[in-house]
């Protein structure tokens, strides 16, 4: 299944990635490259759209530590609506520490600094 | 800077590749593509087999030497790609996450048939497994059966190396600060009762951090996680309709691969994803204070002996991985088919290389070396004085703070508890003191010297090496568990479906007065007494303790002393005992804070039996019934000592006075007490006479002993004393 990521930059600072389909090693560099896109425009969150995200394979889980390492400490990280597989496999690899899941797109949350 | 040698020089039916390079051996992901990396000193031909993931069929097969186009002019080029004994090759532009890769290999000897002797076992036609696949799929998800039709059945994965282990660090605890809880990493959580997510995996151990944190344990000693075969001889309990399989794993496939079927995510076919789930378990442990030692088995591996199978050393180069008969037959040290040639220099570099690997990628703290004695034998089976892979596991640089554990013994007749070749680093589990206590605590007589020793962290066995060398235990995976130790007079290992005999018959165990469940309330309470005798004494020994899983809530397995066998409710934890049994784990918890508490119990010297520090008391003391006056006769049941607080020098020199009093008679006895200097006072820590919540008091909570000039300790019972 085809794989998609589109960025979306709020006027509060706030990156938004939508991903769909499935993000494996054949993609992950398209996704790395939106993050990077992200971080280029100085966000001051980084919002992860995953309701429609299938399945993440390792190689999507390094895009997500680089994320982490390439936002810095001061930018929070939110996965947002990740289905069971892919909160499980965020949750396993031991992700979930570095962002912060949260089951629906929350904007007392997402959008208070 | 990019190298200036990533670019494809050769094609071979459109795959473009490269001479490879030589090291690292096995797969590696590089610049624009795959390294691969094998050694054969006797293979004639090989050729790297790529498969997509889970296929029956390659999609191409490269061979190692041969025809090739030249990359650009397709020019026909012949080339060998082979430095020395080792081929190599790197492939272009291939996909790591979705491929598997094999070896076939053709040598000297002809095909050697199955029950056969044979000095090669070359056959161009199977698939071999690199021996440092870093990943192997074929058993992703535990106990899910085989297709057995599958001609490459165990299948090499690569995996991208890195992690992020941001500022975790490795706990580095001294060695004598250590208590160590032996588990198997499925049987801990697998029954449901557990209550976790991912019932028996690697993740699973992550939501338990909290109950081993409360327990006191600051290391975890993972039995076998390299991948090994849940299926190998599995058989169906004809009786039972149980299906037996090799639960254990103590039968490697693969030295640098985890187990897939103990990750959560190895239903993910995702080898990367698994060693994730595995180091983000190491990593929290150790943000927690808690080591992970690996049990590791370099005896033998999974290929058995002339009637095994071949799997991949076999196929690659029989007589440098195994100790042969000069007939070709397996030698058998390890009881299993075959012995692993860890003294050829090739075989020991490799475990080097995968224990380096382990320390290095995943923050392994330690090794525990199943049947390590089989590691000190010649390529002809004899032991040596001074074993290269011992010594050059000593020495090792990455390895250099690595807690190196040995099994100091093998199925070959060699046994060498307090003469294993220690190099000042090797610790072995102490097989005298499991035997010695538990004769001990059964109420044998002439036990009280050996005891001394024990509790003294065995000098007898390791004077020159420090207390650190021995570790303490009275039960392990291997026998029964402590609370069969105390319910049964003999093993019942009916379920194992071999009448009964396999597994020990020297348990010294000794059922307390009914062979297994009983109603009987005393026979209950000498139980539960027993068990914390046990521990109390264990954690009152110089050296260093390691309980077995599940033993502080009481988890039996029905007198079977030999469960390798059982991936049922018989080998997994009830985490509901956790509950019924609260005053065990209560006790257990208590005995191993006390431990932590105390330096004087975690000396690194053994006691000298002398005043060193001029407190007028020795380091430690022997005493009895009466004070300084220990009873060493042959029918003695009770013991005390005094381990003088002062002598705590390299803690800062001050500690508590401990008093330690053992009483195995089936009558109560009163221990006249030593006299304390200053104005201490003599505070009970535990009395495992007395019923719950009596039994034991926390640290600095100790209430003052009525008595200050006796104690009455009761039959089959433990007296700790402090004095502050």
């Amino acid at each position: 299944m085809a794989f998609e990521a589109s960025l979306e930059m709020t006027e509060g600072g706030i990156a938004k990635v939508t991903l769909v389909g499935e993000l494996d090693g054949s993609n992950a560099a398209d996704f790395r490259t939106t993050v990077e896109e992200a971080a280029s425009k100085n966000c001051k969150r980084l919002v992860l759209m995953l309701g429609g995200l299938d399945y993440i394979a390792s190689a999507g889980i390094r895009v997500l530590v680089f994320a982490r390492q390439k936002m810095g400490g001061g930018v929070e990280i939110f996965a947002i609506s990740p289905t069971p597989q892919v909160n499980e496999t965020i949750e396993m690899t031991g992700m979930h520490y570095s962002l912060r899941v949260l089951p629906e797109y929350d904007a007392a949350v997402v959008e208070t600094f | 800077m990019e190298r200036i040698d990533t670019y494809p020089t050769h094609s071979f039916e459109g795959y473009k590749l490269r001479f490879g390079r030589p090291s690292p051996f096995g797969a590696t992901v590089v610049p624009g593509g795959i390294n691969f990396s094998i050694f054969s000193r006797n293979a004639t031909y090989c050729v790297l087999v790529l498969f997509e993931k889970g296929a029956k069929k390659p999609f191409v097969e490269i061979p190692f030497r041969g025809m090739f186009e030249k990359v650009g002019t397709r020019e026909p080029v012949w080339s060998d790609f082979r430095i020395g004994n080792v081929w190599t090759i790197t492939v272009f532009d291939i996909d790591y996450e979705s491929v598997e890769y094999a070896f076939r290999m053709d040598g000297p000897g002809g095909k050697a048939q199955r029950g056969a002797p044979a000095y090669h076992r070359f056959d161009p036609t199977t698939f071999l497994l690199d021996p440092y696949a870093k990943a192997i799929g074929g058993r992703d998800v535990w106990g899910k059966q085989p297709d057995w039709s599958e001609p490459y059945q165990h299948r090499g994965r690569i995996i991208y190396d890195d992690f992020d282990w941001e500022s975790s660090t490795r706990p580095e605890i001294p060695m004598e600060d250590l208590v160590i809880y032996e588990m198997h990493v499925r049987g801990f959580t697998r029954d449901p009762s557990s209550g976790v997510r991912h019932p028996g995996t690697f993740s699973a151990i992550r939501e338990k951090i909290p109950y081993l944190k409360s327990l006191g344990v600051n290391c975890v000693e993972l039995m076998p996680i390299y991948e090994f075969d849940e299926f190998e001889n599995s058989r169906l309990n004809e009786e039972t309709g149980e299906l037996l399989m090799n639960y254990w794993g103590y039968s490697t496939i693969g030295f640098f691969a985890p187990k897939a079927g103990f990750a959560a995510t190895g239903k993910s076919g995702d080898g990367t994803m698994v060693a994730d789930e595995l180091k983000s378990l190491v990593k929290e442990l150790h943000d927690n204070g808690i080591e992970v030692m690996l049990d590791v088995v370099f005896n033998h591996t999974a290929e058995g002996n002339e009637h095994g199978s071949t799997i991949s050393f076999r196929g690659i180069d029989n007589s440098t991985y195994y100790i042969l008969t000069p007939d070709g037959y397996y030698y058998n040290f390890s009881g299993t088919g075959n012995t692993l040639n860890c003294n050829n220099p090739i075989v020991r570099s490799m475990v080097l290389d995968a224990l380096r690997y382990w320390a290095a990628e995943y923050h392994i703290d330690g090794f525990r070396f199943d049947l390590a004695a089989i590691l000190g034998r010649d390529q002809w089976g004899a032991p040596m004085a001074n074993p290269p892979l011992l010594e050059a596991l000593a020495y090792d640089p990455i390895l250099g703070k690595c807690k190196l554990i040995a099994e100091a013994w093998d199925a070959g007749g060699l046994y060498q508890v307090g003469s294993f070749p220690a190099y000042g680093r090797w610790a072995e589990w102490n097989g005298k003191y499991r035997d010695g206590m538990r004769k001990f605590l059964k109420g044998e007589p002439g036990t009280v010297g050996d005891i001394a020793q024990r509790v003294q962290g065995s000098p007898d066995l390791y004077l020159a090496r420090g207390t650190t060398a021995s570790i303490n235990f009275i039960t392990c995976h291997d026998g029964f568990t402590l609370m069969d130790l105390v319910s049964y007079d003999g093993k019942h290992n009916e379920a194992n479906g071999e009448n009964n005999n396999d597994g020990g018959n020297d348990n010294d165990s000794w059922n307390g007065g009914a062979e297994g469940p009983t109603d009987n309330p005393e026979i209950r309470a000498l139980r539960r007494r027993q068990i914390k005798n046990a521990v109390t004494i264990m954690m009152a020994s110089q050296g260093v303790p390691m309980i077995l899983m599940g033993d502080e809530f009481g988890h039996s397995q029905s007198g079977n002393n030999n469960a390798y066998c059982h991936d049922t409710p018989l080998s997994w934890l009830d985490w509901a005992q956790a509950e019924t049994n609260e005053d065990l784990v209560r006790f257990f918890s208590n005995r191993i804070a006390f431990r932590h508490e105390h330096p004087a119990l975690r000396r690194r010297e053994h006691p000298t039996n002398r005043d060193i520090v001029g407190s007028g008391y020795a380091d430690i003391s022997w005493h009895g019934t009466r004070a300084w006056n220990a009873d060493w006769s042959p029918f003695s049941r009770t013991l005390a000592f005094l381990l003088c607080g002062k002598h705590a020098v390299r803690r800062g020199g001050s500690d508590d006075y401990i008093y330690v009093a053992m009483n195995t008679h089936w009558e109560d006895h009163e221990f006249e007490l030593p006299g304390l200097p200053d104005s201490r006072q003599w505070r009970v820590s535990a009395n495992t006479a007395m019923p719950s919540p009596e039994d034991c008091f926390d640290p600095g909570a100790e209430p003052l002993a009525a008595n200050q000039s006796s104690f009455l300790v009761g039959a089959r019972s433990v007296v700790v004393l402090v004095g502050r």
